[in-house]
């Protein structure tokens, strides 16, 4: 520490003008004023969602399918069933695929030209708006098979899992240090199961991260479901067949006149924040713990 | 039988790496026979990998053959008709860019400034202690579903409008000619409201990753030349992260564009082009989502397709360059100015 008398000169108390600290001061208020404004709608929208939907969640809401309009009762036992079946659907293809994608990337694509088109593209594909998504995804699913089905709501969500979990697979998988891998090569293990039991393995809690994030993500898509899974009153446990979906009965039930069913989106609303709210926690949770158990 | 597992304890501690291998190495070595599996391996990994080439491939090979027939029915006319009448096969998609543009750009004009506001005040006033929670919260926001903020606009956000602001709004402003009519409360400035609350979090997201970037002697040297902390940030930090701040504001642009649910909940689905912001429009995703599934006729489903094929391509270049701005910034090249 250089003593105070050995600096050139000391202006700490030289005064600034009215106008500067003036100026000063306003910014310094606008930009608390803007956090106030951002924090406003999320606590209105989540205030609302629970003054709103607690109510209405019972146990009825939770194990019936919905009444006819303008009939008191039912629930979205369907929709909440639904919108967990086209999520394993879209899941179990997405997750293998994005995870090949990003080992692809990190083990195989390091720098090359090929490997960064794929990273390129993945970034692009993150960028497409889930709507068109659905609109392939008819073309694909529905055209050929006929009809709306939960199989082409789940190839929707699978598209837009993909280059969330590649991208982060392929950071996740960069962290393992390149010692980690060279000692498994010195002992005589192959490239494959290196990359399985040893990189993939090491990088599991950050590949879970990704996963979850892409999950949430999905979770409350609505617009690629529109005219791919389309909704369904009933039970549905075909692959193709219609299917009820828990953002979707949102989405009908808060724009029909009805005031029973304005009601039961603010609970079905409630339910989908949960699910999301947690997932992120979970990820949160696993983040916290460290991206690579003690790999370092 | 089958191939050993690795079934140790899931933490690896430091140096145990080794170790851990060691005492398994016998398994793994004959676990991996051979080259053929290694050459299995990255083929089914290269195939993923072209997974993804192929899924964008699709999209547009999709987009372009379903859209093919409108395409030659109306050549490049399509954009610039403002007639949307499925019941005589006539369709301009006029009204749809117009409302996407005008919803998109009023949500950028609400939503910058706060976006900046809030990462300035996380990455340079805020007390240390706030800075994580602070950033989580406004993250948080990204996190809702498109689906529940139309909801909550509906039912909470459109009622205000129509009680308060819009007759404020036409009371002060109205000579402007951009807020007159009657205040219906669901139109154009409710769907800009909405959309503006969803692309806060990606735009201050980005700015607080850009000002982060800027290197800290930058602030300390304009500190040190007697600057006041906004004068610090203003000359020191702003200007260094223009390139990387409009990168943010152009990937939330892409981010209003394309978005549905929401807007299509409020925006009252009227394919008009009206100048005040209190009538009702149409954007192009809306329009996909309101008509697709009931859209009767190949030349109807065609012209929707197009819609998507256009909304499509404009993402994509919004994107691309959104991306190139950030990167200038991020990769340690910040992009000086000499103003």
């Amino acid at each position: 520490m250089p003593e105070k008398t050995m600096l050139p000169a000391d202006f700490s108390d030289a005064p600034i003008s009215l106008w500067r600290r003036g100026l000063n001061f306003l910014v310094s208020a606008a930009a608390i004023g803007a956090v106030v404004v951002v924090l406003m709608p999320l606590g209105a929208v989540f205030g609302y969602l629970i003054y709103k939907g607690i109510g209405s969640i019972n146990w009825a809401f939770l194990t019936q399918i919905p009444k006819p309009p303008g009939e008191a009762g039912g629930g979205m036992a369907n929709a909440i069933a639904g919108s967990v079946y086209i999520l394993l659907i879209a899941s179990s293809m997405g997750v293998p695929l994005g995870i090949g994608a990003g080992i692809y990337l990190s083990e195989y694509g390091r720098g090359t030209r090929f490997g960064n088109l794929i990273r390129f593209t993945a970034d692009v594909l993150n960028g497409v708006p889930s709507i068109i998504v659905g609109i392939v995804a008819y073309g694909l699913v529905v055209l050929t098979q006929g009809h709306f089905s939960a199989l082409a709501g789940g190839v929707a969500l699978a598209i837009m899992m993909v280059p969330t979990i590649t991208r982060t697979t392929e950071e996740m998988l960069l962290l393992v240090p390149q010692a980690v891998r060279e000692a498994a090569y010195g002992l005589g293990v192959s490239r494959w199961r290196t990359t399985l039991s040893i990189t993939l393995r090491t990088a599991t809690s950050g590949v879970i991260t990704g996963v979850m994030l892409a999950f949430a993500r999905v979770a409350g898509e609505t617009a690629p479901l529109l005219f791919t899974a389309f909704g369904n009153q009933y039970w549905n446990w075909k692959l193709e067949q219609p299917t009820a979906a828990l953002s979707l009965q949102i989405f009908t039930y808060a724009i029909s006149p009805f005031d029973e069913w304005h009601r039961q989106a603010w609970a079905g609303a409630l339910i989908l924040i949960v699910l999301i709210v947690t997932s992120v926690g979970a990820v949160r949770l696993v983040a916290n713990r460290g991206m690579l158990k003690g790999a370092n | 039988m089958g191939a050993p597992r690795l079934t140790g304890p899931q933490p690896v501690p430091e140096q145990a790496v080794a170790v851990h291998t060691a005492t398994h190495s016998q398994a793994l070595i004959h676990a991996g026979d051979s080259r053929r599996a290694d050459a299995a391996f990255f083929y089914a990994m290269l195939a993923c990998g072209c997974s993804v080439l192929a899924l964008v491939g699709l999209i547009v090979y999709e987009l372009i053959t379903k859209s093919s027939l409108s395409w030659h029915a109306f050549g490049w006319k399509f954009f610039f008709r403002s007639d949307w009448d499925p019941v005589n096969d006539q369709f301009g998609a006029l009204p749809f860019v117009y409302g996407t543009i005008v919803s998109s750009i009023l949500a950028l004009l609400i939503a910058v400034p706060l976006a900046v506001g809030v990462a300035v005040y996380i990455t340079e006033m805020a007390p240390r202690w706030l800075r994580g929670s602070l950033a989580f919260t406004t993250e948080l926001l990204a996190a809702i579903p498109s689906v529940i903020y139309g909801l909550w606009a509906i039912f909470v956000l459109v009622p205000l409008l129509r009680q308060y602001l819009q007759p404020w709004l036409a009371k002060y402003l109205g000579w402007t000619g951009l807020f007159e009519g009657p205040p219906y409360g669901i139109g154009m400035l409710a769907a800009g409201i909405i959309l503006a609350v969803m692309v806060v979090p990606i735009v201050s997201s980005i700015t607080r990753e850009v000002m982060t970037a800027v290197p800290q002697q930058q602030r300390e040297a304009v500190l040190a030349l007697g600057a006041t902390r906004w004068e610090m940030i203003r000359t020191g930090v702003l200007r260094n992260a223009r390139a990387g701040i409009m990168g943010g504001v152009i990937l939330g642009l892409g981010r209003a564009l394309g978005e549905t649910m929401a807007v299509t909940m409020v925006i009252g689905n009227r394919p008009e082009i009206a100048k005040s912001l209190f009538a009702p429009g149409y954007t192009m995703a809306s329009v996909i989502a309101n008509e697709f599934s009931e859209a009767t006729g190949d030349l109807y489903l065609s012209a929707l397709v197009e819609v998507g094929l256009a909304l499509f391509l404009v993402t994509i270049i919004v994107n691309i360059v959104a991306q190139l701005l950030v990167w200038t910034v991020t990769r340690g090249t910040p992009a000086r100015s000499h103003a």
